[in-house]
């Protein structure tokens, strides 16, 4: 009998350390947004497309605007990891850099920009 | 430290090495699906922050995002995110230790396929009717 669990033995291993730690971040995010996207995509669907008015008024409502706010911060923040592992696969040295700085600050800046608009919105 | 080979380690290996499978294929959707979808989620952003500005700026992302390009992004954004969320399920299904047997993953490759569609079309018609 094993006294180690499965992922304790998994930890640490490989050449970033850090493989684990990634998979059940992205795992986690994953299950929350698989949640959130019915939802989400309700919300924008009926959006797209309505008058100004119409949009501003539904946004405004708690329920839809920490939907949308909910679902851009962990759907980035699921995406700056997924798109930092494809660039890590296929490109090295400083593309590989400079792809990262890239892809990385636009996911904060895409988060930034989506709760500022939800925010004023809704005041 | 410094002259130790840098630039030069191996990358993963290339897509075109291996004979296609129904199950790698899906999985490398996965990944061109998930990291397309940066576009749509920017445009989406966009047309958010235009709501917020004010009717102006938000006639001018609205044009953009309703004219037959920006529907055709969005209709594709729309199939990239249900595959992208049926093949991430199928996914976690597999990290569980279920759905393995070649016979079973094949057909869960099938289902995220044909499953995307079905909900792409689902989504435009029950968006048709609200």
């Amino acid at each position: 009998m094993r006294y180690l669990t499965d992922r304790k033995r998994a930890e640490g291993l490989g050449a970033s350390k850090a493989g684990t730690e990634h998979h059940w971040y992205m795992n986690v995010s994953g299950v929350g947004l698989t949640l959130l996207i019915p939802f989400f995509v309700f919300i924008l669907g009926t959006s797209l497309g309505a008058p100004y008015e119409e949009v501003v008024a539904t946004l405004s409502q708690p329920f839809p605007a920490v939907i949308v706010g909910l679902t851009i911060a962990a759907g980035m923040l699921h995406f700056r990891r997924g798109a930092q592992m494809m660039i890590e696969d296929y490109w090295g040295g400083m593309t590989r850099k400079v792809m990262l700085w890239t892809v990385i600050c636009l996911s904060y800046l895409v988060i930034a920009a989506g709760l500022y608009a939800i925010v004023r919105i809704a005041i | 430290m410094a002259d130790i080979e840098r630039g030069n380690r191996p990358l993963s290996p290339h897509l075109q090495i291996y004979r296609p499978q129904i199950t790698s294929v899906t999985s490398i959707f996965t990944r061109v699906t998930g990291n397309a979808l940066i576009v749509g989620a920017v445009l989406i952003v966009w047309w958010l922050i235009a709501a917020g500005a004010g009717p102006e700026a938000f006639a001018r992302a609205d044009w953009v995002l309703t004219s037959w390009l920006g529907n055709l992004v969005m209709f594709g954004s729309l199939w990239a995110l249900w595959y992208h969320t049926l093949a991430g399920i199928r996914h976690v299904i597999w990290d569980n230790g279920y759905g393995l047997e070649l016979e079973t993953a094949e057909k869960l490759g099938w289902i995220v396929i044909f499953g995307s569609g079905v909900l792409t079309v689902l989504t435009v018609l029950t968006l048709w009717i609200f």
